[in-house]
């Protein structure tokens, strides 16, 4: 396959799958501003997507005050904004166009159909059907995209460039949305309330790792186990581990010697030796700031490898 | 000019139903007119599911249209498309013998069929590839031929489009929608099919392939995916499963074209280009050019490489040597021409010009080497204001001008705001040449959807139809 159509594929199933992530944390975002008790830090709650995508003097300078109207405006449908959910399936399906050839019919009319959709979707028409019809809607979308991915693709190129590009950014989207959401849920050592449990049960909602927890550690919500099921379980489809463990299998299908098939294995290695007590000793945001940095290391390093245009 | 005057394929000229649309209409008298309306608006979603779409140049960036396609089809008869499929054949085997001659030994022009200055000194003439010997000698395998209607028996070729002609994904995509839409109308007439095309284009290229190379690679080079025909381009090479590159993905080393894949360089044999020459090789045309290949050029002079169409056939495809055309498959073919060439004024010449300003009312004046519909006057249809501008235009510089009779553009039947009504119509049928020459029969149906509007191009608010051509 062309090194431009790699990159191409690549970015396509990257924007996507940033698309169902923030929707993801919005719809956590918005779930959790219902709660009674949530109105005392309602703006920190809001600051959250800011931190993680977008960029909080433009937001300012342009919306002004931080209120969850704003931000969901800012987040969903503002062009201006690269990381909102329009632009992200906008580029997503940009970069489709420009490999149409390389997709079957069920992947290009899934992402286009996504695209025109959104693009007649107001905020007044968002308020109407609800938010969280609409964020459930994202997140149906994606796994379509993903689902007439893995049913309908020739396990070539196109197919396997595109799941890189999937696990990639999930891998770096679970990390930036846990360091976020790390800090501002802790309890800072006084006991757990009520309104901390819903706020740790919305977090793991946001993974879809509500129903996983309770099968896995049949106890009461700890931050620690959150951590650990995110971080380091591998049978969870949605953490580091699960995600650079397919990365690397991928690159080591793909070229067995390459650097960053090397690095990629030292990523995945890492988390399966580390245990979560030591990396909370440190703490958890400065691991997982390492992890986006060299996971974005690898990112570069793939593009070297593969899709050097010029 | 009124429409009663032109010739209705459906009706013909006295209001009494053609054998075409015979099955057509009996259909058409057994469904609910409602019905008809709900599938055009269905034809629209398809459409804009598929992301067939087309950019308009000069409109705001980006925007992407779909060209609006009528649900009832253009039909014609096996009889009727032998002449306009034979024709058109015909056309372009004199087109290809014609290149081959100017740029080889130029007997047309030592015999004085051709003024010899209108050729050499033409801007669709390419010295650079004087004396190079093609695969079979083939120039243009891929031809657009414009044809117009007037009456039940006379056809005219308006431009011969030699270049890069595009529009055939519309006849595909068309025909797949009708009969998505209309099953049954399939299973009452027995309409030639077209779907074959893609196949018919790959075993073409192919068969231009440099000598000695057994099992060629074939791409599609397009200028990219903000060019107006791209998803052309993509559902071409997507059909032909043939890679879609843009020049940067190509590079020339060792006298060989290289594409870049995941894997390493990958030899390249033949390549459909969809960029016209000035910008193909940015080393041997436009040198600001950032769509070719650097060093295209020698590798095609080495026979390295084949470009479908050749370089150079943009002189085939002038409006003034459009003229010559007739005198080609004379002295080419030793035939006598099926389809007849528009009568035409070659402004260049002091007696033609100085009839064309008299009578631009009466005429359709268009540039020489303009395309697309823009920079045309329809006589009969435009404003003192425009006459006189034009009037102006052609005297400061006549060579660059033609024009030609008004011709009433036969109609057929269109879906417009709800109500039937007639409408002016062209067909581009797509002819292909490798080891043989050939069409697909059919072609795309351009019809101008404004009420008396002459103009069918898409970028003049043009519309399309799925083109039937019955078996016998």
């Amino acid at each position: 396959m062309l090194g431009r159509t790699a990159n191409n594929v690549y970015w396509m199933a990257r924007y996507v799958e940033r698309a169902e992530n923030l929707a993801r944390l919005l719809a956590s975002t918005y779930h959790m501003s219902l709660l009674p008790a949530a109105s005392g830090n309602d703006a920190q709650q809001w600051e959250a997507p800011l931190q993680l995508v977008g960029d909080r003097e433009d937001f300012i300078t342009r919306l002004g005050e931080i209120t969850p109207g704003n931000v969901l405006a800012y987040m969903v449908l503002d062009v201006e904004n690269v990381s909102s959910i329009r632009s992200s399936i906008r580029l997503a399906r940009e970069n489709a166009r420009a490999t149409r050839p390389e997709l079957t019919t069920e992947v290009w009319e899934g992402i286009n159909q996504t695209y025109l959709e959104l693009e007649t979707m107001s905020y007044a028409k968002m308020v109407d059907q609800g938010f969280r019809e609409f964020f459930d809607w994202v997140k149906e979308r994606s796994h379509l995209f993903r689902g007439a991915i893995y049913g309908t693709m020739r396990r070539g190129d196109a197919f396997t460039f595109s799941r890189l590009g999937t696990f990639l950014e999930r891998a770096d989207n679970t990390a930036r949305f846990l360091a976020v959401k790390w800090d501002m849920l802790s309890t800072g050592g006084r006991p757990m309330a009520a309104e901390d449990y819903y706020r740790w049960g919305a977090l793991l909602r946001a993974f879809s790792a509500f129903k996983a927890y309770r099968e896995v550690y049949s106890g009461i919500i700890e931050p620690r186990r959150v951590a650990e099921l995110l971080v380091l379980r591998r049978d969870m489809p949605r953490s580091l581990f699960a995600c650079t463990a397919e990365v690397n299998e991928i690159l080591r299908h793909l070229r067995e010697n390459a650097a960053c098939t090397r690095l990629s294995g030292q990523i995945n290695e890492r988390l399966q030796r580390n245990r979560i007590d030591g990396i909370l000793r440190s703490g958890l945001p400065r691991f997982l700031n390492g992890f986006i940095a060299r996971n974005n290391e690898l990112h570069g390093m793939i593009g070297q490898e593969f899709m050097l245009v010029l | 000019m009124k429409l009663g005057d032109a010739f209705d394929e459906m009706h013909g000229q006295d209001n009494g139903l053609r054998k075409a649309y015979r099955t057509y209409q009996e259909w058409l008298d057994a469904t609910a007119h409602t019905r008809l309306l709900e599938k055009h608006q269905q034809a629209d979603l398809i459409f804009r599911r598929l992301g067939i779409t087309f950019s308009v140049y000069g409109s705001e960036e980006g925007v992407e249209r779909l060209i609006p396609f009528d649900v009832i089809p253009r039909i014609l008869d096996a009889e009727e498309w032998k002449t306009v499929g034979t024709g058109v054949c015909q056309r372009v085997r004199a087109i290809n013998a014609f290149l081959d001659d100017i740029y080889h030994e130029q007997h047309i022009l030592k015999a004085g069929r051709i003024p010899a200055e209108l050729v050499l000194n033409n801007p669709g003439f390419r010295p650079e590839v004087l004396g190079l010997d093609l695969p079979r000698g083939v120039y243009v395998h891929i031809a657009g031929v414009d044809v117009v209607r007037v009456s039940a028996e006379d056809f005219y070729v308006l431009e011969d489009n030699a270049r890069v002609p595009s529009g055939v994904s519309y006849m595909l995509e068309n025909r797949e929608t009708m009969m998505k839409l209309f099953p049954e109308l399939f299973a009452q007439h027995s309409v030639a099919p077209v779907n074959h095309y893609p196949e018919v284009l790959l075993r073409t290229l192919r068969s231009v392939a440099p000598p000695g190379i057994i099992d060629p690679t074939v791409v599609v080079l397009t200028p990219g995916h903000f060019n107006s025909a791209y998803f052309e381009h993509a559902f071409l090479s997507m059909q032909m499963g043939v890679e879609l590159v843009e020049g940067q993905d190509l590079f020339v080393e060792d006298d060989t074209m290289f594409m870049r894949t995941t894997s390493g360089p990958r030899r390249v044999d033949v390549i459909y280009r969809r960029i016209d020459d000035d910008y193909i090789d940015p080393l041997a045309f436009d040198p600001n050019s950032m769509l070719g290949v650097p060093g295209l050029l020698s590798v095609v002079r080495n026979g390295r490489v084949t470009l479908a169409n050749a370089i150079g056939t943009g002189v085939a495809d002038d409006k003034a040597i459009y003229c010559f055309v007739p005198d080609m498959i004379e002295f080419y073919l030793g035939e006598k021409p099926i389809l007849k060439n528009v009568p035409t004024f070659r402004c260049a010449i002091a007696d033609d010009c100085a009839y064309v300003v008299d009578h631009l009312d009466e005429l359709v004046v268009k540039e020489v080497g303009g395309s697309g519909g823009y920079g045309m006057l329809v006589g009969p249809m435009s404003t003192n204001e425009q006459r006189s501008d034009f009037r102006q235009k052609i005297l400061s510089d006549p060579d660059n001008f033609i024009a030609q009779p008004t011709l009433k553009l036969s109609t057929v039947p269109t879906l417009i705001d709800g109500h039937i009504a007639p409408r002016h119509v062209d067909l581009r049928p797509y002819v292909l040449t490798g080891e043989t020459t050939q069409v697909v029969p059919g072609g795309l149906t351009r019809v101008a959807l404004r009420d008396g509007s002459l103009v069918v191009n898409s970028s003049q608010g043009g519309g399309t139809k799925d083109t039937w051509v019955l078996e016998a």
